[in-house]
């Protein structure tokens, strides 16, 4: 490419960017400014002069005509021929009734110009010099008694003058803005294009593939800045989402394979192995235990990745959350009377709530199913300790709590223990995926509510928060109903 | 029983199809929604089981259509979208019964068992009195009696015991209890049911000869004289 072409190119690009197009519309609105100014100001300053030369002749007629009357047309002609001497004066005629000139300083007119009485402009020449080119004036003509027409009228060479000035300044002020706004369009154009031009190429390597790349941030507070602060955080953002993603798919690739693998193993062996068809039966049986069990975890992660999307949002209702407590702790009440666990129920009545009764079950149910499975006591003679269900008014929120008296979990591993798939070492024995309190954290979101692990001193005391339905406000999908 | 299957993917209607025949049932295929229209709306089938996603006529219009041309064949909906709300919305478009894929086939084959049991009976004339050999359960005063012997039930294992009862003979999932006795739909993980169940059997078959309350290994319970296939 040529150096002439590449410069055009460079130019062209320069010309297409947003700055220099702001700049450009700024400087064109900016002359636009400027020019109704300058001729707003310019039309007033010719009427005004117009204005003057009109009270001027005005006056000058009115004296005259009163010469005239006084002295006849003879003092009115003395008056002329002198005034019409002195230097910078005003333009005269008296001619007769047919035109003929009697005095004054005005040599030629266009014909006709003296039989019309009133004001108006026309050209006109001097006596002095009838050879210099036509002027322009301001004239009266007014019609004596006798027929006798008196012209006074006065230069418009000042008022031209000042045209010219004017006009003048519209080029200066052209000139100057055009100047100065392209050169400040450059200018800024050259900045901002800088700036965003390594924004551009910083993002283009995080685009790649780089995420821990950042945006310069300049430190002027200015928008760009705030732009590449928000870049930034959106890129934190999306670091940690990554980051999640990594290990929730680390997780399932991890908790599917193994029953997978060992679903596949089995096949195999039986397949090899086996010799009666009873035998061979037993092996698929399992197989179908264990991919039942795929089905549960793949179910239980689509429904957590769902809730946290927030796309259930559209099936909630208004129900009473004591009821769904209540019908969830009497359906594990024979489970728990079976494990030699006493559940002690404690449920207040009436608490509306706004969502869903089936995730709210579900959330207790998790809960309920892990006080039964961790919260028992070591097997040591002592007889179990109860578990306490209870769901109260605190405030304006809900509590429901499921309390045991098992071993509880540490402090350090409580905000660990409701991410998915995890599970403590001490439950890796026990049958469970990880998911049930991963499951109740999503539900209790869902409501606008958290989910609370604390110490039960001894035991775990979880604590589903979620805020009552205010009464007579109507929600979300409950009003339209009615 | 004449089931119609309207299922897209090939591979899982032949799998449907080809299951429902081992288990003693007619079973047709259409692969879109149109035609499984058409066939519904000709045919006469037991039970419908529409794939909730299919070509040229989505599951759910598919269903409303059919109910305005009072075709009242009940219908299973199967469906990816396994969510509380596509639950409601399936029933409300006119569905009977909501399964979530994947399934295990024990499920779906007791549902639509139970399903196309309902249909055979008369809607209005549900009796008032449950009988399965010597066992009678009496809907409005709440009595259950075994050879004239008067047992007391919690009310749970009342509904526990008339839900098992209104469907003797069916096999019904634990899934299926944990839905009509609970109204719960969540996949209940433990035994909960199980616990459940075998309390209501402590009551209802201990001192008598023959059990009436089955568990079938692999799907659920029934509740019918003799053993049944697949018991445990």
């Amino acid at each position: 490419m040529s150096r002439a072409a590449s410069a055009m190119s460079a130019l062209g690009a320069l010309f297409r960017t947003t700055a220099f197009k702001l700049s450009f519309a700024y400087l064109l609105v900016f002359a636009l400014f400027a020019f109704a100014a300058l001729g707003y100001v310019a039309w007033n300053a010719q009427r005004l002069l117009s204005d003057q030369f009109a009270s001027t002749i005005d006056a000058e007629i009115n004296g005259l005509s009163e010469q005239y009357r006084l002295g006849g047309l003879r003092r009115l002609v003395n008056i002329v021929e002198r005034r019409s001497r002195a230097p910078g004066a005003s333009l005269y005629l008296v001619t007769t009734n047919t035109g003929e000139r009697i005095a004054g300083n005005v040599g030629a007119l266009p014909p006709g110009v003296i039989d019309r009485p009133g004001q108006f402009e026309t050209d006109y020449a001097r006596t002095e010099d009838a050879d210099a080119p036509a002027s322009h004036a301001l004239v009266r003509v007014y019609i004596l008694p006798g027929g006798f027409r008196l012209l006074v009228g006065r230069d418009m060479e000042e008022s031209a003058r000042l045209r010219n000035v004017i006009r003048r300044a519209f080029g200066y002020s052209l000139l100057f803005i055009g100047v100065l706004g392209c050169g400040g369009a450059w200018f800024i154009t050259r900045r901002v294009l800088k700036r965003i031009d390594d924004m551009t190429e910083t993002t283009r390597i995080i685009m790649a593939g780089d995420l821990n790349g950042r945006l310069k941030v300049a430190g002027t507070g200015d928008e760009l800045d705030r732009l590449a602060n928000n870049l930034n955080d959106m890129l934190d953002r999306i670091g940690e989402l990554m980051h999640g993603m990594r290990e929730v798919s680390d997780n399932i690739a991890h908790d599917l394979k193994t029953p997978l693998t060992r679903m596949r193993n089995k096949a195999d062996e039986a397949l090899r192995l086996a010799k009666t068809p009873s035998e061979l039966k037993a092996a698929l049986e399992t197989n179908i235990e264990e991919s039942d069990n795929l089905i549960r975890i793949f179910n239980a992660l689509l429904m957590i990745a769902r809730l946290e999307a927030g796309n259930a949002r559209e099936g909630l209702s208004d129900f009473d959350a004591a009821e769904a407590v209540r019908d969830v702790a009497e359906l594990y009440e024979a489970l728990a009377e079976e494990a030699g666990i006493p559940l002690e129920v404690q449920v207040e009545d009436d608490l509306p709530i706004h969502g869903s009764r089936e995730l709210l079950g579900q959330a207790v149910a998790n809960l309920l199913d892990n006080a039964l499975k961790y919260g028992a006591p070591p097997d040591d003679g002592v007889p179990a300790q109860p578990i306490a269900v209870a769901a109260q008014r605190v405030g304006s929120f809900l509590e429901v709590v499921v309390a045991d008296r098992g071993p509880g979990i540490p402090e350090a591993e409580r905000g660990h223990v409701l991410e998915r798939f995890v599970r403590l070492e001490t439950a890796r024995s026990r049958p469970g995926f990880g998911l049930g309190l991963s499951l109740a954290t999503a539900v209790a979101r869902l409501h606008g509510g958290v989910l609370r692990l604390e110490d039960n001193v001894p035991g775990l005391r979880a604590v589903l928060v979620l805020p009552l339905r205010t009464s007579g406000v109507p929600l979300l999908g409950s009003g339209a109903a009615a | 029983m004449r089931i119609l299957i309207i299922e897209d993917d090939r591979e899982a209607a032949s799998y449907l199809v080809k299951a429902f025949r081992e288990a003693g049932h007619v079973a047709d295929h259409a692969a879109d929604g149109l035609d499984g229209y058409a066939m519904a709306e000709a045919g006469d089938f037991d039970v419908l089981v529409v794939d909730r996603m299919l070509p040229k006529l989505d599951g759910l219009s598919l269903i409303r259509s059919l109910r305005e041309q009072k075709v009242e064949t009940p219908v299973l909906i199967l469906s990816a979208l396994g969510q509380v709300d596509d639950r409601v919305k399936g029933l409300r478009a006119g569905g009977d019964d909501y399964l979530p894929k994947p399934y295990a086939f024990s499920e779906l084959l007791a549902r639509v068992e139970v399903l196309s049991r309902r249909r055979a009976a008369a809607p209005n004339a549900e009796p008032t009195t449950y009988r399965v050999a010597d066992l009678e359960l009496d809907r409005l005063s709440h009595r259950v009696t075994r050879s004239g012997q008067e047992i007391a039930l919690q009310p749970r294992e009342f509904r526990l015991l008339e839900y098992l009862m209104k469907n003797a003979n069916q096999v019904v999932t634990r899934t299926m209890l944990l839905e009509h006795v609970w109204d719960y739909h969540f996949d209940p993980q433990t035994n909960v049911i199980d616990v459940h169940v075998s309390r209501l059997r402590a009551k209802i078959d201990k001192g008598f000869d023959k059990p009436l309350i089955h568990t079938i290994r692999g799907a659920g319970y029934t509740v019918r004289v003799g053993p049944a296939e697949g018991e445990e």
